[in-house]
Formats: structure tokens, sequence, C-alpha cells
């Protein structure tokens, strides 16, 4: 099957993108100068990401739809003010995670970021739930690029004017080359960040405005270390359709009135493992030494008991140690817990961790 | 000391007497990506030609080193594990791997020489 291509494809190229085939497009997994370089100038300066294989989807429609997607979403969104974003999931009968998803408040109905691999069986779910009522659009017309780090906000700014007034998960309409884009203050590195929503056709010339500004190109391999570090899961790895959010320890995401209220899919399921507990949950792990523990690495107890399994592992290039996450025992997860990683054969020492691994330690007077 | 000699798995070899140098290409490394984690072969285990001799890790993933000929380790590269980013800087010289006591001197002259190396890696394209 032939890879799709985003429209900052031979902007990819022009840096000396490696392009990977990841979810059916073609996407640089990094660029001339490596994942690390890549990860600290994000922490340091400013990264961009093209993110545009991810899926943005619009469902247009009057009040009854925001009660309409309550019935689907364990969030609050009748309520939600013009604008704002929300971090949710998409779940089955079971609470099993179809896709983790931010669904943001705009003026004519809604609109929903989705996992690129899963956007287009998310878009078929929720039409079926949805039925002909509301206008639902996924569009090919659209870019999505992130910029993040401590200086995404001062280079911006200096190409759309206000978007330093936006506070975090919220978002607005700005006017760029005399049309309308749409740009939230979010992201998924633990840095201060945006992602704008623009036409394909200036993708490219705005990209490189940014570059310009001196924000530096960041792929898909130096994403997943930022992630990583700042304890965010990824679709497919350290959540799927067999974990529900109480057990991928994102219990904080669904709001607290609707735990209450219920009346979303999956409610039953996730209110019985709030009561009664859950035997696995996720955690945060940190090998002793320099070990990398890979996704499926067999976690042991300090007895010798198989309690577990990693679901992403790398090295941390801000923190200079290897790390992990993963779904344990929940009788193992307490902090400091002592546990064993099994790479190649030999069992290497570890311990559970808090999450994020890198915390952002913001500095008084820099962000001038 | 003899020419440096390639292996179709991108080590490059040093021969000087009985010791052989073992390490990495610079295309290897290339290839790799930042290597965040070395595994050296043990000082005074016996590896034979195309075995497992070592594990680097990238930012990406994990791959095997193998050894272009057999021998037993009398030395390998403390400095690399302790700073597995020497690596990706100096692969051919400083960031060597192990050193080993060739057993069988033959086992060199199926290696590639640096330009049959070169155009391997060209053409093969990884």
């Amino acid at each position: 099957m032939d890879n799709k291509i985003t429209a900052l494809n031979s902007l990819h190229k022009k840096y000396g993108a490696k392009l990977v085939s990841f979810a059916g497009y073609e996407m640089p997994i990094q660029y001339s100068k490596g994942i690390i370089e890549e990860h600290k100038s994000t922490r340091e300066n400013a990264g961009i990401f093209d993110v545009s294989h991810m899926g943005q989807l619009f469902i247009k429609g009057a009040s009854s739809l925001a009660e309409d997607l309550e019935k689907i979403f364990p969030v609050e969104l009748k309520s939600c003010k013009l604008n704002q974003s929300k971090y949710s999931f998409l779940m089955n009968d079971e609470a099993g995670i179809h896709d983790d998803l931010i669904i943001t408040k705009v003026v004519d109905g809604f609109n929903i970021v989705l996992n690129a691999a899963c956007k287009h069986s998310d878009f078929k779910l929720l039409k079926e739930l949805l039925g002909d009522k509301y206008e639902m659009n996924l569009s090919e017309e659209l870019s999505l690029i992130a910029i993040q780090g401590p200086k995404a906000v001062k280079i911006l700014e200096k190409i759309i004017y206000g978007v330093s007034e936006l506070k975090f998960m919220n978002g607005n309409s700005f006017n760029y080359l005399d049309e309308s884009i749409y740009i939230t203050r979010s992201g998924y590195t633990g840095e201060d960040g945006f992602e704008i929503s623009m036409k394909n056709k200036h993708a490219e010339l705005f990209t490189e405005k940014l570059i310009n500004e001196g924000a530096n190109l960041i792929g898909l391999g130096a994403r997943d270390t930022l992630r990583l570090e700042a304890g965010l899961c990824l679709y497919g790895h350290d959540m799927d359709i067999n974990k529900s959010p109480i057990e991928a320890s994102l219990k904080w995401a669904i709001s607290k009135n609707r735990i209450i209220s219920g009346g979303f899919i999956g409610f039953e399921k996730i209110k019985s493992q709030i009561e009664n507990g859950i035997s696995k949950v996720r955690v945060g792990i940190k090998p002793e030494g320099r070990i990398i523990a890979r996704e499926n690495t067999v976690i042991f107890s300090e007895d010798n008991k198989n309690i577990g399994k990693i679901t992403s592992g790398t090295f941390g290039p801000s923190i200079q140690v290897p790390i992990a996450m993963g779904y344990i025992e929940n009788s193992f997860s307490k902090i400091d817990t002592k546990i064993f990683l099994e790479v190649r054969g030999k069992k290497y020492p570890a311990s559970v961790s808090n999450l994020p691994f890198y915390k952002k330690s913001y500095v008084k007077g820099v962000n001038k | 000391m003899s020419e440096v000699k390639f292996s179709k798995e991108h080590e490059w070899i040093k021969l000087d007497g009985d010791t052989a140098t073992i390490g990495i290409t610079q295309h290897a490394t290339e290839m790799l990506g930042d290597i965040v984690f070395v595994e050296l072969p043990e000082i005074g285990s016996s590896v034979a030609k195309d075995g497992n001799a070592g594990v680097v890790e990238s930012t990406k993933a994990a791959s095997d080193i193998y050894t272009p000929v057999s021998g037993e380790i009398i030395e390998n590269n403390q400095s690399i594990v302790d700073d597995p980013a020497k690596v990706n800087s100096d692969p051919e010289n400083e960031a060597w791997f192990f050193k080993l006591k060739i057993t069988n001197k033959s086992e060199m002259d199926s290696l590639m020489n640096k330009e049959e190396y070169e155009k391997f890696s060209k053409e093969s394209g990884n």
C-alpha cells in the first residue's frame, strides 16, 4: 500500500529527514542532527512537529450536540466554554480505549483531534453513534503543525500576533494571510506549546517562517522520547482496546461529575473498576544503570514472579537515564517498589517510579 | 599492522599480530542513530565468527553486534559503555568495541577491504 504524504513532505526532505512509514503516512523519524539533538532543542528552544497525519474531525451542531457527545465521552461538554479543549477517550462498553483524543468547543460545534492510525475507524464509529443528525467532516484539507518548547510562544507570537494570550488547553481563531486559522495552546511533549491548524497550501511557507525564527524540525523519534519523559501515553502501546482509562492511570481525565452521573459508553465498567479495584495498572519504571527495557519486556517481582509487561521504553535524553512505562500487578505498583526487567535473557533491577520523569522547572523572569 | 577489513554486518577489524581490534563502522552508526547503550562481550569469553558479541542500542532500537572472526576476548572498551555517545563521534578509532586473540587468521580472507565495503554499503542501501 502506498503511503500518503502530508503537505510538508518536500520540506521534510529538504531538511534531511529520514522518512518512515507511520500509520499510513510517510513521516520523518528524524532529521540530519539526530534524535538526541532534536529532543534537547525542543526542551531548550523550540521544536516544530508535523502532526498533519492526525485526524481533524469537525462535528457541526446546535446545543443537542454537546448532550449527544456526552453520551459517548466521559467529559463535561455541555458546560464546556467556547475554545476550551479537553483530553478524552473513545471507549467501548468494556471501557477499552478505541482512541485518545482532544476535543475542543468551537463556534459551530466541536472539533476532535484523533490519532492517525485510528482516525478512520473513529470516524465510522462516531458516525454510527451519532447517526445523520450532525454534519461530520474528517478534514483532508488541513495540516496540523505543533510548535513546542520554552521559546515556542515568542517565536509563534512574531508570526501570529496574540497567541501569547492563549491559556493552556484553550484555542482561538487567528488571521493568517487573510484566512482564519485555528490555534490551541497544547501539545504532547511536557513543554509549553501550540498546535496550529491551517490549510495545506499555507503549511510549508508557515513552517519555513517558524524555522527562520529559530525553531527546529523534530521527527517522530524525538517526539517519542519527549512524550515518554513527560509520562504521556502513546496509543497502541501504553493504551489500547484491552485497557481502560482506570488501568491506564488516566482517571484524572474523566470529569468527577461524570463519574457520579454516568451516561457515557463504558461507564458501568469504569464505575466497577473504581469501586472494586483493578488487577493491573500503568506505572513509570526506572531501570538501574543504563539498560533499556523496550516494549514487551517482561517485569518480574523480587521473588521472580511474572508481574507485568513494559509498553514503552527508551533512553531519556534530558534526564540522561533509561525510562519506561508498563502495566504491573496492582500490588506492586507503589512508588519505589523494587522489580526486575528481563532483557536479552538477563534480569536487571529497576524500580516503580513517579510520572512524569521530566518535570519542567519554570525559571522566573525567563519568559519575558 | 595489516589493513582494516570490513564485514557485511558493518564491523571493522584491524589485525596486529594475533590481536584483532573490532568496532562498528561510521556507516553503521549513521544507520543506527544516537547510541545510548553498549554491552560488550566479557574478557576471557570465546566468540565464533559471525556470532553474537555484544549489543548497541540507539534511541530507536537494539541491534546485535557480531564478530567477523573467531577468538578469545582479551580486552573490551569500557569507555564506550560509560559514554555510548563516543561510538557516534569516533566509531572507527577511539570507540573500538573489543580486542580478541584470533584463532584462525584465514577467516580474514572472506572480509572486504575498504573499497569493497564502501561499494557494498552503498549498494545494499543499508
